[in-house]
């Protein structure tokens, strides 16, 4: 399935630790990690966007959050949100 | 001025005869007017009073004071005693007195002066007596003289008050009565016993009768108020931050599989994805690129590597990537894992089953090994069927097709690949032919399943071990070893034969060729069609196999048998040509993944035929489940019996405490093992008997497993129970590790080996929940320092001399007070005879002194307990 395959393609990736799709809600789809640390990033990660999004648009109404990128010490969270689901890869920067 | 004074002045004058010559009496006379002219104040003596017959207060009183004077009496006075004479004053006014009487009066209140005083006059006599006989009210004089008297009390007149008082008052009518009774009981009622009851009558309480004070409401009372404010103003001061749930969730949600499968089906779904997978990888692609984000300035510092420093370890492992299979390593554990050893980038995994204390020990579930590749993280290349859960296994050095494994039933079981080794041999990175999204798509279902090899062989059960085989190990390709346990030369330069151990005390080896005894059976088994198997290179084996040699390891100095966990052979490299055909041999074997040899057609050769190898190393260090390292040669000895018999080991040492999960040869120094068992870990030369000749300190949470780093010589890598990575560099420090990456996993590290190439060297970490990390090692812990092995041996030396000093002086310390203890046993029973003697002599002493001592020696043990 294409679903599958894109995963591989984006999972073949340099230092990608895992991949996690969670719906609007909070409550994950498909994951490559163990459950504890899906539900752990989902439930967090849900609100980090929320909140990111909701900022984007009070400032201005007719702007949207596309994107997010949270870099810390140890790797890089993306984000990427859309309606409905959010897409979140974990990886690892070749430093 | 009064005529009496003038008459005084000049009878005072006349008096005393010439007035002016007597000046002194006459001024006194004229300033005290306080008596009159005529009388004169006097003092009588005692003397003179009873001569005179006027005694104070005896003749003369307050209420008769007058006494009349004979002046003949006064006259002759004064010639008896003359100046001393009382009446001396008045003698002129005595001797011109016309009368013959002289009014004495007694002045008992001292009006004039004196006690007396003289009436000088007759007419003031006269007029004396008569006031004295009744009061004349006349002559305000004599008021004056009265007035000055205190006034006498003067007589009650009753005016009938004492009548109303006689009505009053209460006087007793008659006497006082006085009535005595007596009491007394009759004479015979006493002394008897008093007798106590109850009273008949009902006990009489005091009932309280209402008081009516206390039902008196109290309409008024009296009490103080105060006026207070209403208003009060007061402040506190809370914690600043607020906390209040944004959302709270005791179970997180998620979705069935059924539930997931349909999401991921939706149109909405697919949309989304198609929409971000292209931002997702140019953002992923950046990140590989170039990091935006770096410091440069940092950066600049740490590039420099100093050569007489050493290097600082980086904090934190760079992952390369994560293995998890869904399908297969979901909930399972990796219980060891294997690189592939001519395959770039495979990695064999075993997976087994998490099992608790209260599950069946044999139950056969499908276990898998599972192939990794570096192209596809997360799903398996190939799967081989086990058994049961695999515990060790290993691709053989000759021949990576060929994979043995021991099981948890104690069965060996092996594995030939060859048929996928193509298909391994593509799913390289690197290689691009197959790896094409392309093939992909057109192939059917069938390509996508991940290939599943079955066992080709395994050992029947009666045959194998008891206890769950926990290592496997190919014995080298250069030699070989009888069924006797000799080694011997290998012919064809191929490892054929297995060594297994495994807790029921045993060591196993096999051989996986065609073995001389049981051909009839062979037969049969060939003619039986092995089930589901693809391959037949080891159908000869199938229920036949069974191991050639054995070894027992006896306990030393108790019964019993040891329990080997892990061992360690020594890899033996063939030095000499033996024949002149070996080198066409060793050509021919050079390309061993090309010819594979068909392990049907190869016998065991007899072993009188093979030469044997005088200079192999046929000692193993073995760890046991005790947590004792062993040494032990596995040739036996031919005892007394003529039968071979395991030989004792050569040293024990119970370094560890607990299961020893690791024994493994340096890459680097031959001599040098590494065990490491729950608490610590410690390093071995063989040849050095007296003990580990480095021991880490205990650390407090479990090594669960280690291994030693390919590339440098002195780092050590130990996993953790809590997930973490420790790395110990020996030439730096050994109290503590140089680095720990901690949680780099979650669970417990089941397994760690390290891997190089050229250009990468990675370190893969496995880890009880199924996953596989594959770190990349950083420059500093693969790039040796200068003269790293050089240090290194030289520090192992001085660590061997240690222990040898130790143990040295050890023994010294314990011969000494053998010696003592030698001589004492002869001295001691004189000596206490003789002091016991001694000291009953001074406790009779004693006991004499005190007065307790008793005659008989039987109380003797009596006076003890009374002292």
């Amino acid at each position: 399935m294409l679903v599958e395959e894109t995963l591989k393609r984006i999972q073949s990736q340099n230092g990608v630790q895992g991949i996690i799709i969670i719906n609007s809600e909070g409550i994950p789809i498909k994951t490559t990690l163990d459950n504890a640390s899906t539900v752990q990033y989902a439930g967090l990660i849900h609100q980090l966007v929320m909140k990111a999004r909701s900022t984007v648009r009070d400032i201005d109404p007719q702007n949207d959050l596309t994107f997010l990128r949270i870099r810390s010490k140890k790797n890089e969270i993306m984000i990427a949100p859309d309606k409905d689901y959010f897409l979140i890869v974990i990886q690892n920067p070749s430093d | 001025m009064p005529p009496k004074r003038s008459k005084s002045a000049t009878s005072s004058a006349g008096s005393k005869g010439k007035g002016k010559g007597k000046r002194i009496q006459s001024p006194v006379h004229e300033t005290k007017p306080g008596h009159p002219d005529d009388i004169f104040p006097l003092v009588l003596t005692s003397a003179t009073q009873k001569l005179f017959g006027c005694c104070s207060d005896v003749d003369v009183t307050g209420e008769r004071p007058y006494k009349l004077l004979k002046k003949d009496d006064v006259i002759k006075d004064f010639k008896t005693r003359a100046a001393v004479s009382d009446f001396s004053p008045v003698k002129q006014i005595v001797l011109d007195y016309p009368d013959d009487d002289l009014l004495l009066v007694f002045d008992r209140d001292f009006i004039y002066g004196q006690s007396f005083y003289l009436v000088l006059t007759p007419e003031a006599k006269e007029r004396i007596l008569n006031v004295a006989g009744s009061p004349e009210p006349e002559t305000p004089q004599v008021f004056e003289d009265e007035a000055i008297k205190t006034p006498e009390p003067e007589p009650w007149i009753s005016l009938g008050s004492e009548q109303e008082i006689e009505e009053e008052s209460v006087r007793e009518t008659r006497e006082k009565l006085l009535f005595t009774y007596k009491l007394s009981e009759v004479r015979r009622k006493f002394g008897p016993p008093a007798v106590f009851s109850d009273s008949k009558t009902a006990v009489t309480g005091c009932p309280s009768c209402p008081d009516s004070r206390f039902s008196i409401k109290l309409m008024l009372r009296d009490f103080g108020c105060r006026a207070v404010p209403r208003l009060h103003s007061s402040n506190t001061q809370t914690k600043g931050k607020l906390t209040s749930d944004v959302s709270t969730q005791y179970t997180p949600r998620e979705f069935s599989n059924e539930e997931k499968e349909e999401i991921l089906r939706s149109e909405s779904f697919l949309n989304f994805f198609e929409k971000v997978t292209s931002s997702m990888l140019k953002a992923l692609q950046q990140e590989t690129i170039m990091n935006v984000f770096v410091d440069r300035w940092k950066a600049m510092g740490t590039t420099s590597e100093d050569e007489y420093l050493s290097p600082e370890v980086p904090k934190h492992l760079m992952l390369f990537k994560v293995f998890t299979e869904e399908k297969y390593a979901k909930g399972k554990k990796i219980s060891t894992f294997n690189w592939h050893p001519t395959l770039h980038g495979v990695i064999a995994v075993a997976l087994t089953e998490k099992r608790t204390e209260d599950s069946p020990m044999f139950e056969s579930e499908d276990s898998f090994i599972v192939f990794y590749s570096f192209s596809d993280s997360s799903h398996a290349q190939l799967l081989l069927e086990c058994p049961g859960d695999i515990f060790a296994f290993e691709f053989c050095p000759s021949d990576p097709n060929i994979i043995v494994g021991g099981c948890r039933n104690g069965q060996v079981v092996l594995w030939d690949v060859s048929a996928h080794s193509i298909h391994l041999k593509g799913t390289q990175p690197g290689e691009k032919a197959p790896f094409n999204t392309a093939t992909f798509d057109v192939d059917d279902h069938k390509e996508k399943n991940t290939p599943v090899v079955r066992y080709c062989a395994a050992s029947p059960i009666e045959n194998s071990h008891k206890a769950p085989i926990t290592d496997v190990q190919w014995l080298p390709p250069t030699f070989e070893v009888t069924n006797r346990g000799l080694p011997v030369e290998n012919k064809y330069n191929i490892s054929t034969q297995v060594v297994t151990c495994s807790p029921d005390c045993s060591i196993m080896f096999w051989d996986v060729r065609v073995s001389n005894v049981n051909r009839s059976a062979r037969k049969q088994s060939a003619d039986q069609k092995a089930p589901y198997s693809f391959l037949n290179t080891f159908k000869h084996l199938v229920d036949t196999w069974r191991p050639f040699y054995k070894v027992s390891l006896p306990m030393i100095g108790t019964t019993g048998k040891y329990a080997p966990l892990k061992f360690c052979l020594e890899p033996y490299i063939c030095v000499a040509n033996h024949t002149a055909g070996a080198t066409e041999a060793e050509n021919e074997n050079a390309v061993n993944s090309e010819v594979i040899p068909d392990f049907s057609q190869l016998r065991v050769p007899l072993a009188e035929t093979l030469t044997p190898l005088e200079d192999v190393n046929t000692k193993l260090f073995i760890g046991t489940e005790s947590g004792e390292i062993i040494y032990s040669d596995w040739k036996k000895v031919i005892d007394n019996s003529g039968s071979l018999e395991s030989v004792k080991p050569l040293h024990c040492f119970n370094t560890h405490y607990w299961l020893v999960n690791t024994v493994q040869r340096s890459p680097f120094f031959k001599d040098i093992i590494l065990t490491i068992g729950n608490w610590n870990f410690a390093i071995w030369k063989e040849g050095v008997t007296g003990g580990p000749i480095i021991v880490s300190p205990n650390s407090e949470q479990w090594c669960t497993v280690g291994c030693w780093s390919l590339t440098r010589p002195a780092i050590l890598f130990i996993g953790k129970e809590d997930g973490s990575i420790e790395v110990w560099n020996l030439l730096e420090k050994m109290i503590e590790p140089v680095r720990v990456y901690a949680q780099v996993s979650n669970a417990k590290i089941t397994c760690i080996k390290p891997w190089t190439s050229s250009k990468q060297n990675f370190l893969a970490v496995a880890d009880e929940l199924g996953m596989l990390c594959m770190f990349e090692m950083p420059k500093t812990l693969c790039v040796p320092s200068r003269n790293e092995i050089s240090n290194l041996e030289k520090y192992f030396v001085v660590e061997e001399d240690r222990l040898q000093d130790r143990l040295r002086r050890k023994e010294q310390r314990a011969k000494e007070p053998k010696r003592m203890d030698c001589d004492k046993p002869l001295k001691l029973p004189v000596d206490e005879e003789q002091e016991y003697k001694n000291y009953l002599k001074l406790e009779e002493q004693i006991l004499k002194g005190l007065g307790l001592l008793s005659a008989t020696p039987e109380s003797h043990t009596f006076s003890h307990t009374h002292l």
